[in-house]
């Protein structure tokens, strides 16, 4: 195998017995992207500045970061014309911890705008194409980290998840990503779309390197105020194939119309193995959850419309003023600036959320949805009272075409309907892959767990996958 | 419930941002579609239930008063577009 298909934990095995170096590893993996980028279109730009390899640290390993994770001298735009030209002054949490555990920054990968979409279409620097069948969508928001691992363009990534940003892509194009709980990983430097909801999490070839991101991206962080200072465990020790007498709760609500039938029968076909293997399975019921997405599209797009309201063209990124004055020159700037500045489906969220937010409107709509809200959580409270992990497919369909879902948005929020309760209740969720449809697209399972239960999520992903080969499977490129 | 023409041009005032006349329409349709979508949220009875705004709550988080290095003022105005005497300039708002 070349140094750029491995997992980390392989090419960590591999630099240990120096059988290469770190810098050997950092130039196969840009040799590949030169050679497959021009098709999946995964990165926005590479690196400006070559890592220090100088250095004997404990991960100097290749590594690929969503558009939306502030990178000190790299241009961060959360793939909007409004931020373009913003080159970060200073590196987020979790950046500061990749680069002192060293890791090796290949470059800034794609999103959708401003983490708006479930198909990195709204990028305002185009699609980024799934690396099994590049007339389809890679899933989003995070696409490029996942087309960028799929594809051998990056060894792992950083995404985002704020409804399934990460999850969702991942099962799309057949790798694992998970969502830590809310508060385990610092969001400071994250370009906030949802605060209650944003998550920063690992993108990875198999479950073991997502164990060693967690090791690496987790911890408190002051400058985050919703960051949880609770102790971080190994995770890798959480990596046992073992899943005699576990519980698992299977929602009666998420087998229902709707759900791809090739979908339904590989996670049907997971859950078989698990149980055979020693899990026990319980029928449970979430019943709120199918209220999920419509509680979903109030809370995130309301606090994404007070967030986006600093991108208002007086400090940084994009100014523009109109010829004509229409109702005074500072407003006009303001409204010439984030009409030109925002996409469509951006500038469809704002106005939602502020929508929901205005007078007249809030009880019917935001604060009935923080209080439906309440409710997912408590149903979820309620399985975990007697099961360690919920299953449900991670999306209700495999990735479909590129443009296919562009002109109905309902359509493509529905791509969520299994990722969002977890965002909403804050609790932690991985997506594995588990199989592929006959079109050779692949099919991700989802794994909820108890808040800060990270290591559950692991041990019952590291045995399903130590049973079985999916994680194996490379796309022809 | 729908939205109108009118309903988009007034949200978008709020929001600040301009949208032309040849695309409210669609903005209209597109933001009705969503709107009714969420209408279901009506059917449930939330009258006792509390609400949530953070899934795992965290009560206010207190640090000491204690001055740490930030940015200078000249690494803070680096990417303005337009800056005058160490600060950000802006149009002309009072005449």
């Amino acid at each position: 195998m070349s140094l750029h298909q491995l997992t980390a934990h392989a090419l960590l095995d591999i630099l240990k017995s120096r059988q290469a170096t770190p810098r050997e590893a950092y130039e196969a993996v840009l040799e590949r992207i030169k050679a497959v980028d021009p098709k999946v279109k995964a990165y926005i730009h590479l690196a400006h500045q070559e890592p220090d390899f100088s250095r004997e640290l404990l991960f100097p390993i290749p590594i690929a970061i969503k558009d939306n994770l502030c990178t000190k001298s790299e241009e961060i735009t959360c793939a909007s014309r409004i931020l373009k030209g913003f080159k970060s002054p200073y590196d987020a949490g979790v950046i500061e911890r990749v680069k002192k555990s060293g890791g090796a920054i290949l470059g800034i990968v794609n999103m959708d705008e401003f983490a708006f979409g479930s198909s990195c279409e709204t990028s305002c620097y185009g699609s980024t194409f799934n690396p099994w069948d590049l007339k389809c969508v890679p899933g989003g928001s995070s696409g490029g980290s996942a087309a960028a691992v799929a594809a051998d363009e990056t060894i792992w990534a950083l995404g985002s998840d704020t409804g399934g940003s990460i999850r969702q892509p991942a099962s799309f194009c057949g790798i694992v990503g998970l969502k830590p709980t809310y508060g385990r990983v610092s969001r400071y430097g994250l370009i906030a779309f949802a605060s209650s909801l944003d998550q920063i999490g690992p993108l990875t070839k198999d479950v073991r390197d997502c164990a060693l991101m967690m090791n690496i991206i987790s911890g408190y962080d002051e400058r985050d105020s919703t960051s949880v200072n609770e102790p971080v465990p190994d995770y890798t020790k959480a990596l046992v194939n073992d899943v005699r007498g576990l519980k698992i709760g299977i929602p009666k609500e998420a087998f229902v119309d709707g759900l791809n039938p090739e979908v339904r029968r590989s996670v049907e076909e997971a859950l078989n193995l698990l149980k055979k293997l020693g899990a026990v399975i319980k029928e449970v019921s979430l019943p709120h959850t199918p209220y999920a997405v419509a509680t979903y599209y109030i809370v995130a797009t309301a606090e994404a419309s007070s967030n986006l309201a600093r991108f208002d063209g007086v400090r940084f990124g994009l100014r523009v003023q109109p010829d004509k004055v229409r109702k005074n020159a500072l407003l006009d700037m303001y409204e010439e600036t984030r009409s030109k500045g925002f996409g469509d489906e951006a500038k469809r969220r704002i106005m939602l959320g502020t929508y929901a937010l205005s007078s007249g409107y809030y009880d019917a709509y935001y604060l009935r949805g923080q209080k439906v809200r309440t409710l997912i959580k408590n149903d979820l409270d309620e399985v975990f009272k007697d099961c360690d992990v919920i299953m449900t497919p991670t999306s209700p369909t495999v990735s479909f075409k590129v443009g296919e879902k562009l002109s109905d948005p309902l359509s493509m929020y529905l791509s969520d309907i299994y990722t969002i309760p977890a965002n909403l209740a804050g609790i932690p969720a991985i997506s594995i892959p588990c199989g592929f449809s006959q079109s050779g697209l692949p099919i991700g399972m989802q794994l909820m767990g108890k808040a800060f239960d990270e290591e559950m999520l692991l041990r019952v992903s590291y045995t399903y996958e130590q049973n079985t080969e999916w994680h194996l499977k490379k796309p022809n490129l | 419930m729908s939205i109108s023409k009118d309903d988009v041009k007034y949200i978008a005032a709020l929001a600040r941002i301009d949208v032309p006349e040849d695309k409210l329409e669609s903005f209209a349709k597109s933001l009705g579609g969503i709107v009714q979508y969420v209408e279901q949220l009506q059917e449930l009875d939330v009258e006792d239930v509390k609400p949530t705004s953070h899934a795992v709550p965290v009560g206010n988080v207190l640090r000491p008063d204690v001055i740490k290095p930030s940015f200078t003022n000249q690494e803070a105005l680096s990417f303005a577009v337009e800056a005058k005497d160490g600060s950000f300039k802006v149009p002309l708002v009072i005449e």
